[in-house]
């Protein structure tokens, strides 16, 4: 079908060239209903953005929710398959309180699943497709990658113990340095590394090259360090490296999460737009040996991005009254249309209604404009 | 621009000094006059006063690209924000304070009135302590004595109303002082003006 591009809002241009970049490169839509049995979250709450939701009871007595995220019904339904990664995009709405109002929200969610036997090769194509996928919004973007293994051995090393952990990482994401070395405090009996190097490194921001260099300083080595190497040099040579950043602020719930974590953000948007990572302990927790990477991108924020406000209504009204011939006035109406304007017949005009011009009709079906300088926009 | 949202009140004017003293002035803010928004256009910087409790909402909102809370506000509301630095002015402490002379009972739940319920939750969660929350807006010190609750959870400045009341802290829950906040996405964007800033508020912080 042909149609004028300009009708769709902006959230659904973006949701279909984000469609086409994910079918592009070998994704399968996954379509989900609009409820999944209320279990399958209940067991699963910490992995949710926010822990409430709508719960409603199925005629057969089942309890059933609105979905508040669409990953773990994917995960549930993707079978464990040796050598196979199950690639799979979806777009769908889902239920969550918002922060700001505390009320319950419909949010349009994009995303996508690489969930099987994942190696970094599907690593760095799920980053470079948030990559594009946040190019495909606005140029001015940022993506942000941390490795939380990375996160993980350097608290480790400065003798932290799991209580103390969680602390330092909830310190960590706000990049709160002062009570970080408060709390190291505690900890120097044990520590291995100075509160002046773990401090130092996490409050790294920078390209991945600097990055990389000031961690190799401060000794650290190993799997991870690795792990962001050779994703950034991947990202580089595909030349879509230019907007990444690493920076340790990235801390997704490690009791899900492990491994290369990202968060995007897009100039002038006051939060995250696209959120993602490796996430192999949920799949564990869910019994599957199956690892898995994805992200999400929430599309809500459009509607104030683009700043488009509709001037007019529509472009131009015709007014009739009961003795116009209705043909003739069908004609008109397509006349208009012809010309690309929006068009609607109306007996009366209404004060709220804003139109670029108004016309009435002669008895032999000719156009004439009726002066409506007080009326129009 | 450089939005930054200050406190309203002493504090906010006690920080604004120490960003004027850091370099980032705005000389239409000495100006006795009831605007709300005031600019440097020299220094492409923007500086407004907005309800102390409100600040964390413009700046996690991205009105403001920074902004100056208290910790009471940001263990309250836990925003979305990155705290960035200590400033080390308004310094006092929340606390839990009673009639003096109190002695707890364990065996009763602990009524406790408070502007503050997040703080108050958490911290008798973290020792174990059943509770009744008791949602109060202003004057807290009277509930204790006219029997609507058994304690407060407040901050304590210089426990001068406290005494004056015939009450006294019973235990410190947390430091509570000035930090500066920032919106994530703005650090992202700004990250050099915001650093700046950070670098040369440190040399005024009075921590």
């Amino acid at each position: 079908m042909n149609f004028n591009n300009t009708v769709l809002k902006d959230e659904e241009r973006i949701a279909f060239t984000l469609r086409e970049l994910y079918t592009r490169y070998g994704f399968l839509q996954y379509k989900m209903s609009k409820f999944e049995e209320y279990d399958l979250y209940a067991k699963n709450r910490d992995f949710l953005v926010s822990d409430n939701i709508i719960t409603f009871t199925d005629t057969n007595g089942r309890l059933m929710a609105l979905k508040p995220d669409v990953t773990l019904s994917i995960v549930r339904n993707t079978k464990d398959i040796d050598g196979y990664v199950n690639k799979v995009f979806y777009n769908e709405n889902v239920y969550r309180v918002s922060k700001g109002s505390h009320a319950f929200k419909e949010i349009m969610q994009t995303g996508l699943e690489c969930i099987g036997d994942i190696d970094d090769y599907n690593i760095f194509e799920t980053v470079l497709l948030a990559i594009k996928s946040l190019a495909a919004i606005s140029g001015d973007f940022i993506l942000n990658i941390s490795h939380l293994d990375l996160i993980s051995s350097v608290l480790e090393e400065a003798g932290l113990d799991e209580a103390g952990k969680r602390q330092a990482l909830r310190l960590i994401a706000n990049k709160n340095m002062h009570e970080l070395r408060a709390l190291l405090e505690k900890y120097k009996e044990s520590s291995k590394r100075s509160a002046e190097s773990v401090t130092r490194i996490f409050m790294l921001n920078g390209r991945p090259g600097e990055v990389i260099s000031v961690l190799e300083e401060e000794g650290c080595a190993g799997q991870a360090l690795e792990e962001l190497k050779v994703l950034t040099g991947m990202l580089n040579a595909a030349g879509e490296g230019s907007r990444v950043i690493i920076d340790f602020s990235v801390v997704n719930n490690m009791n899900y999460y492990n491994g290369i974590v990202f968060k995007g953000y897009i100039n002038r948007v006051p939060e995250a737009v696209l959120s993602g990572g490796r996430y192999d302990r949920l799949l564990e927790k869910m019994d599957k040996r199956s690892r898995a990477v994805g992200f999400a991108v929430y599309l809500d924020f459009l509607e104030r991005f683009f700043e488009n406000d509709l001037k007019y209504d529509v472009d131009a009204v015709i007014r009739y009254d009961d003795t116009t011939d209705r043909r003739m006035l069908f004609n008109a109406v397509q006349i208009l249309m012809n010309k690309g304007m929006t068009v609607t017949a109306e007996k009366s005009i209404p004060e709220k209604l804003r139109f670029k011009e108004a016309f009435e009709m002669d008895d032999l079906g000719a156009l004439r404009e009726i002066r409506t300088d007080i009326k129009k926009a | 621009m450089l939005n930054i949202a200050l406190p309203k009140g002493r504090l906010g004017e006690t920080v604004y000094d120490m960003f004027e003293k850091a370099g980032y002035d705005c000389s239409q803010i000495h100006e006795k006059n009831r605007r709300l928004i005031f600019e440097n256009t020299e220094k492409d910087i923007c500086f407004f006063w907005v309800k102390p409790s409100d600040v964390n909402i413009y700046v996690e909102r991205g009105a403001a690209d920074i902004g100056v809370a208290g910790k009471d506000i940001l263990l309250e509301y836990e925003p979305d924000v990155y705290e960035l630095l200590d400033l080390g002015v308004g310094k006092c402490i929340m606390a839990e304070a009673a009639r003096t002379g109190y002695v707890d009972q364990p065996q009763r739940t602990k009524r406790v009135a408070t502007k503050f319920e997040n703080i108050a939750r958490e911290y008798y969660a973290s020792i174990g302590r059943d509770i009744d929350i008791i949602h109060l807006n202003g004057s807290i010190e009277l509930a204790p004595i006219l029997g609507l609750s058994d304690v407060i959870v407040d901050i304590v400045e210089t426990g001068t109303t406290l005494k004056e009341n015939n009450l006294s802290v019973v235990e410190k829950i947390v430091d509570i002082s000035a930090r500066l906040i920032a919106n994530k996405a703005a650090y992202e964007f700004k990250k050099d003006r915001i650093t700046a800033i950070v670098n040369a508020l440190k040399g005024e912080a009075a921590v």
